[in-house]
């Protein structure tokens, strides 16, 4: 299954998906020394993020967000690539300063977790192995 | 989106590493808000910039963009998390100043004039009317765009910057006329006077705006403002209704410049007023700091609170925020003395919002309706809305 849907940030990516239908705060809502999610209640909560195919909706919370990202990625801690269904700004940001693949309009319903997959953030496509 | 030689040179790094980054930031945010081009911007104010909020994450992306980042415009920026010269005397660990110097020499290195203020239009950093500028900083961006008129988005601190090192933002936005439309009537049938009445007002509207799922409400009603009214309405606008523009009927200059919202007006009367007041009063108060200057005091609040602290002491921590330079005229004027003498402390490059004060104090009095819901939210503080006259005399009681 091959998924259109649009160039974010340009990269190819291959990896697991960790998938949740709820919105992501990656300032305070993610540890980007230990690159789990920290957000209490979160559906992913104590969950890593590293070298996985992040699916998610949206974005959420600080700014600020964007450099937990970046962070992230100097730890080698950060996402392999990022999916989302309408990309807000913090994540844009995040993953351009960061250089992770990112594609959105992407229904996220689609993808599960555990699934392989490969991002291919210069075509924006998401293709589920 | 359709960019200039200059920009696509950006765009591929022959300006350097910071101007390429930044451009890709520029132009991927231009993509994903319809932007058809760039815009030349002529003054930049960053925000982002308090150690608490940045982190290392924070300061590793600016020690990266200051290699061979330059920024191309005035560049101005938000407070930090303690005052540089005066961090000791206000409780501030060394720890905490050797990292925010840390962040300060960054944005320095970059050329951005370190005011650490959220007030840039008190400091030198005053677009005219009709200016494109791309500023972060909610109360700074509403001020930009509603009482002086000029044109600018709500920028991010990584999107400020960006716009700071190429001179350009996509235009998109509050940058076009079809965006600066009044949506929806507010008529105030109330006496509204001072900044902490601004606030409230501010904040009633700003949860309405939330409520009705809108922007940029055109509002009627009031007859006359002060800048310190406007500058705290402003914060207090944008803090609970994320709003980047307001039409003032008589008093800021757009407000004839468009159609006026469709559908009848929402009504906001005195006793509205007084009820909304008092959601910013909290029970069982023990207060322990008092606090003025958010945003940032200009040079006749510190008139003020020096006419009101005169042969007076203070009982209680009394902090005024304020812009540096803002500091040293009220030093010449001699207010800084008289407020000093009465045991008061300024505050400058800083704010009760974003200084790690967190644990220090039980309950603030504040003439600011943003500096409450920070108080709460992010320092776990009591708080109490009060005038400047009612804040001076909590200090000195």
């Amino acid at each position: 299954m091959k998924l259109k849907g649009r160039k974010i940030y340009k990269g190819v990516a291959e990896g697991e998906a960790l998938v949740t239908r709820e919105g992501i705060s990656f300032y305070g809502g993610v540890d980007p020394d230990t690159g789990k999610v920290v957000e209490v209640g979160h559906e992913l909560e104590g969950q890593s993020l590293a070298g996985k195919i992040l699916a998610f909706p949206t974005g959420k919370g600080s700014t600020v967000g964007s450099y937990t990202l970046y962070r992230m990625k100097k730890n080698n801690l950060a996402p392999a690539a990022i999916v989302n269904e309408k990309i807000d700004t913090i994540i844009a940001v995040g993953c351009i300063i960061s250089e992770i693949p990112c594609v959105d309009k992407i229904d996220v319903a689609e993808l599960k977790t555990g699934q392989k997959m490969v991002v291919n953030g210069s075509e924006g496509t998401v293709e589920v192995k | 989106m359709k960019l200039t030689p200059e920009e696509q040179d950006m765009l591929n790094g022959k300006h350097g590493k910071a101007a390429k980054k930044s451009m890709e930031i520029l132009t991927t945010l231009g993509e994903i808000f319809d932007a058809n081009c760039m815009v030349d911007v002529s003054s930049v104010q960053i925000a982002g910039v308090s150690y608490a909020n940045l982190g290392e994450a924070g300061l590793d992306f600016l020690d990266e963009m200051a290699k061979d980042g330059k920024v191309k415009v005035l560049t101005t920026l938000n407070p930090a998390g303690m005052d540089r010269e005066n961090w000791q005397t206000l409780g501030i660990s060394e720890a905490f100043a050797t990292n925010q110097i840390r962040v300060i020499d960054a944005f320095a290195k970059m050329g951005v004039i370190t005011t650490c203020s959220c007030t840039p239009y008190f400091v030198g950093n005053v677009p005219h009317f009709g200016q494109h500028v791309a500023w972060a900083e909610s109360s700074a961006v509403c001020y930009a765009n509603s009482v002086i008129g000029a044109r600018t988005n709500r920028e991010g601190g990584p999107s400020a910057l960006a716009s700071a090192l190429t001179g350009k933002t996509p235009k998109y936005g509050y940058h076009l006329d079809e965006n600066r439309h009044g949506q929806v009537s507010i008529k105030v049938a109330a006496h509204v006077t001072g900044t902490d009445r601004f606030g409230v007002l501010g904040k009633i509207i700003g949860d309405k705006l939330i409520r009705l799922g809108k922007n940029t409400p055109f509002i009627t009603g009031i007859p006359s403002a002060t800048v310190e009214e406007l500058k705290s309405f402003c914060a207090s606008v944008a803090t609970y209704g994320g709003t980047a523009l307001f039409h003032m009927e008589g008093i800021t200059p757009e407000f004839e410049r468009y159609p006026k919202p469709s559908g009848g007006a929402f009504e906001i009367n005195q006793e509205d007023l007084e009820k909304a007041r008092f959601t910013l009063i909290d029970d069982e108060l023990e207060i322990d700091f008092v606090s003025v200057g958010c945003p940032h005091a200009s040079i006749s609040e510190i008139r003020k609170i020096a006419g009101l602290l005169k042969r007076k002491k203070v009982t209680k921590e009394f902090w005024i925020t304020t812009a540096r330079p803002i500091k040293r005229v009220a030093d010449e004027a001699g207010y800084s003395k008289i407020i000093e003498d009465a045991g008061a402390k300024f505050a400058a490059d800083t704010c009760c919002v974003v200084a790690p004060i967190k644990g220090r104090f039980k309950s603030m009095i504040v003439d600011s309706a943003k500096a409450c819901y920070y108080g709460r939210a992010r320092n776990k503080l009591k708080v109490k809305i009060g005038t400047i006259e009612e804040c001076v005399e909590e200090a000195t009681k």
